[in-house]
């Protein structure tokens, strides 16, 4: 008898004792098969091209499927992944990266050249970093002679050759098939999920919004080193792994403490007490860098097309109010005005020190009153649905109304804020002032992947369409910068130059902790969540 | 009655054809962008652009719902704008969770609710009748996700007699559907047995104080039989009433239930479907719900004859 059972149902008849216990061996629940591995994602899997969309769930399905040429490890340092072994001609304008033997798609087709080639070719032309990589090549392809060999040559040196192939988060770098990749603009979902990485997708099981399912690779040779981040060794020790979507977060809680799921990406902070206090649950932040929460004014209109208003908006806020309001827990946040991460080689505190220590409210009510701020209310846009995004508006909005700022804060769904935040109307028309989103921290960590200090203006930039040419010169000076110093260097001067013009401000860095049983081991840490390399203890 | 029948059926057919316009266009003029749902967080306007010409987002409004209508006349309703996967696939593999929890609830729902409104008419102003309306009030007044929390909390934690969630099909066996099922089925219970036994309850007391009631009575016959066979068929209409509604009410989406139970069943699809702005999966969901309420209605109308020989429609 289960205990307690026998004190709940003492009062009961005996056939009726027994009949609550054969039901109750009848309906007991099923172990989980020790080769799946059950786990709940951040969010449902639904777009099924990790080159067509920057949805962080089509990245994380795009580690699972496929493969890349180059990935970062925990020293954030590119590593050689699909690759063998490259060569750089002297003149630094030729490439020549030779492939691992024994890379295999899905489907049974060794990955070759021409692969290579059609899948950075298609990366190219919807990844930021990957278009800038594209503005440097005169020429690539597979070699005439080797189909193991891909050839790139560019038109003149450039510095970020490894890294952007190296690239960690959305869009990655990832190799398909020519047939898929050459055939399918990137504006279109590639028809086949088929690639040569560690896990197999298993077509016949998706049901969007349900359950995504992955098996095994048998085929797939992995590299001999330890894994670090996306570099080294992918060993997958599971048969199968199955990405659940749950809902609901006390749901989540209740089926990895009842051993129903194995692991959850994002556990929810409001239950990690709970989590960290049973013994069979391990809790951990698996992404140092963590994630970066900005906000974003309109360039394009009153008031903040007057670079002194935006960088009033700056100044009034404090990061500390945010974090507050929006995590709680000094343990999950850092104050940080590195607007390439802190934590990365390119941190820098330059121009970032009012919205770390408080201190620029003064400031800003002296650039109200110097650019003649008349009082046309900030539409602030407010997504309500999203519990990371409904907190900071609420925050923002106060600090700018402390500085004296109007503000119209308007609530409404993320879809709807995704739809808005297009238009480039003025607000009065459908368009906005301001709104707040959060990124991965390897999505905005060098000047290049981070979209925030653009200048291109209206025609190909980031919402809020800063238009800044010397600003894109300093980009395209980093990009060419021969070493981490002058990269440094130009990153900071970056940094200051934005602040100045007040086009973005980090306004926080936390960190989402992940549980998961207790019996996996080799959970790895990265920019993004890895499944190879876990297994289940004996 | 057959032709009652077939002119319902017509008369649906206007009907659903409303709904399918109205639907359309209120998904037309729900502020949100396909196309920069799925272009990501990271793309520039110019990139969504292209993806909303891709989809044919950019044609004109009625180009868009007449190419929906003419696709749904021939049987295809589309595909996800998010995930590519046909409408028709993304529904039928959700009907069966949701239809076996609407099954499940009412079947159980009916076997309780009934007899415990019966008993309440029959000893009305007892402790039982009391006993029963309290019963009512709490079904009532606690909302289902509490109940499904502690359902959980107390026979999937503590006891361990059932998972906490999820959902397996009756085709992979009995013992793991039960196990899957039996949590929401409760949990929708609750509330469904106040209402049904509410309904019972004053349409017996009603009924109970007619005379052919006291006729039968004073005829000799006894008061099981008098309950059952004068009483409660003669009160049945409103019952079954309620009970389709009910069960139309599931069909169309129990979202809570479905969230609180990680059942993957209609009432998330379209939820889910409504805040990605997937809009031939909202389109096609409203529609069969629609659907679901015309042939419930029908049923529920065929039912009134059946079980009451005075109804005849013309």
């Amino acid at each position: 008898m289960i205990p307690g059972l026998s004190n709940m149902l003492g009062g009961l008849s005996r056939p009726v004792v027994l009949m609550a216990a054969t039901a109750s061996a009848l309906v007991m629940a099923t172990p989980l098969s020790a080769d799946t591995l059950r786990a709940v994602k951040h969010s449902a899997l639904r777009v099924l091209d990790p080159i067509m969309t920057t949805a962080y769930m089509s990245r994380n399905h795009g580690y699972m499927i496929y493969d890349t040429l180059f990935a970062l490890d925990e020293n954030m340092e590119a590593q050689p992944q699909m690759v063998d072994s490259y060569e750089v001609s002297d003149d630094g304008l030729e490439y020549r990266f030779t492939l691992r033997d024994g890379l295999m798609f899905h489907d049974g087709a060794p990955v070759t050249g021409e692969d290579v080639a059609a899948s950075i070719a298609r990366w190219g032309e919807r990844d930021a970093m990957g278009q800038l990589l594209m503005s440097f090549v005169a020429d690539m392809g597979q070699d005439d002679e080797d189909a193991n060999v891909f050839v790139m040559t560019l038109s003149e040196p450039y510095g970020l050759v490894i890294d952007s192939l190296a690239k960690p988060s959305s869009n990655v770098p990832f190799i398909m098939p020519a047939r898929l990749a050459a055939n399918t603009p990137s504006t279109e979902q590639v028809p086949e999920q088929i690639g040569s990485g560690p896990f197999r997708w298993v077509e016949d099981e998706f049901q969007p919004g349900v359950v995504a399912v992955y098996e095994k690779f048998e085929e797939y040779v992995p590299r001999d080193e330890e894994p670090s981040w996306g570099a080294g060794g992918k060993v997958v020790h599971v048969d199968r792994v199955e990405w659940i979507v749950m809902p609901d977060d006390q749901t989540k809680l209740n089926a990895l403490m009842a051993g129903e799921i194995d692991y959850w990406e994002d556990a929810s902070a409001d239950l990690l007490p709970i989590l960290q206090s049973d013994p069979d649950i391990e809790v951990a932040n698996l992404n140092a860098l963590g994630y970066q929460t900005i906000m974003r004014p309109n360039a394009l209109h009153a008031p903040f097309d007057d670079a002194r208003i935006r960088r009033a908006a700056i100044l009034a806020v404090h990061q500390q109010d945010v974090m507050d309001a929006m995590i709680g827990n000094p343990d999950l946040y850092v104050l940080c005005g590195a607007m390439f991460i802190c934590g990365t080689p390119l941190e820098s505190d330059v121009g970032g020190q009012t919205l770390v220590d408080g201190s620029g409210q003064d400031q800003a009510r002296a650039l109200l009153e110097e650019a003649g701020y008349d009082g046309t209310p900030i539409v602030l846009m407010h997504p309500t649905d999203v519990s990371t995004l409904r907190t900071q508006p609420v925050v923002v909005a106060q600090a700018l109304r402390d500085v004296g700022f109007e503000v119209d804060l308007q609530a409404m769904d993320w879809q709807t804020l995704v739809g808005r935040r297009a238009n480039q109307a003025p607000p009065a028309d459908g368009g906005w002032n301001m709104f707040i989103t959060n990124w991965v921290g390897a999505d905005v960590f060098n000047p290049i992947v981070n979209n925030m200090v653009g200048g291109q203006g209206s025609e190909g930039g980031w919402f809020g369409w800063p238009e800044d040419a010397p600003l894109e010169e300093l980009r395209l000076a980093y990009a060419k910068a021969p070493s981490l110093e002058d990269q440094q260097q130009l990153a900071a001067q970056i940094q200051e130059h934005v602040y100045e013009q007040g086009y973005y401000a980090p306004i926080g860095q936390y960190f989402v902790m992940t549980a998961w049983r207790g019996e996996l081991e080799g959970v790895l840490e990265g920019p993004a969540p890895y499944f190879w390399n876990i297994r289940r203890a004996d | 009655m057959f032709g009652y029948i077939l002119q319902r059926i017509f008369a649906a057919i206007p009907v659903m054809g409303f709904v399918a316009l109205i639907v359309f266009l209120l998904l037309r003029l729900t502020p949100g962008d396909p196309a920069a749902i799925l272009a990501g967080d990271a793309a520039t306007p110019a990139q969504i652009a292209l993806i909303r010409t891709r989809l044919g987002l950019d044609d004109p409004l009625y180009v868009q719902f007449f190419s929906w209508i003419w696709g749904m006349l021939r049987g295809d309703f589309g595909v996800s704008l998010l995930s590519g996967t046909p409408v028709l696939q993304m529904i039928a593999s959700r009907m069966e969770p949701t239809i076996s929890l609407a099954l499940t609830t009412i079947t159980l729902s009916v076997l309780i609710a009934v007899p415990l409104g019966v008993i309440a008419a029959w000893k009305q102003g007892t402790l039982i009748d009391r006993f029963v309306m309290l019963l009512s009030v709490v079904g009532f007044s606690v909302p289902v996700f509490v109940i499904g929390y502690v359902m959980i909390s107390f026979f999937a934690m503590e006891l361990r007699w059932f998972p906490v969630q999820g959902f397996r099909s009756i085709t992979d066996g009995l013992q793991p559907f039960l196990e899957r099922i039996t949590l929401p089925t409760l949990t929708l219970t609750l509330l469904y047995v106040a209402l049904i036994a509410r309904i019972t309850r004053t349409s017996m007391l009603e009924i109970l104080g007619e005379d052919y009631i006291r006729t039968a009575h004073a005829k000799g016959l006894s008061e099981t039989r008098v309950l059952m066979r004068h009483a409660l068929r003669n009160c049945s209409v409103p019952i079954i009433t309620v009970i389709g509604i009910g069960f139309a009410l599931i069909i169309s989406g129990v979202v809570v239930t479905e969230s609180v139970f990680n059942l993957p069943g209609l009432g998330r699809l379209t939820v889910d479907a409504v805040l990605a702005r997937d809009y031939p999966v909202i389109q096609a969901v409203i529609l069969l719900a629609s659907l679901v309420y015309v042939v419930v209605n029908l049923l529920i109308d065929i039912a009134y004859v059946v079980l009451d020989p005075r109804i005849r429609y013309q």
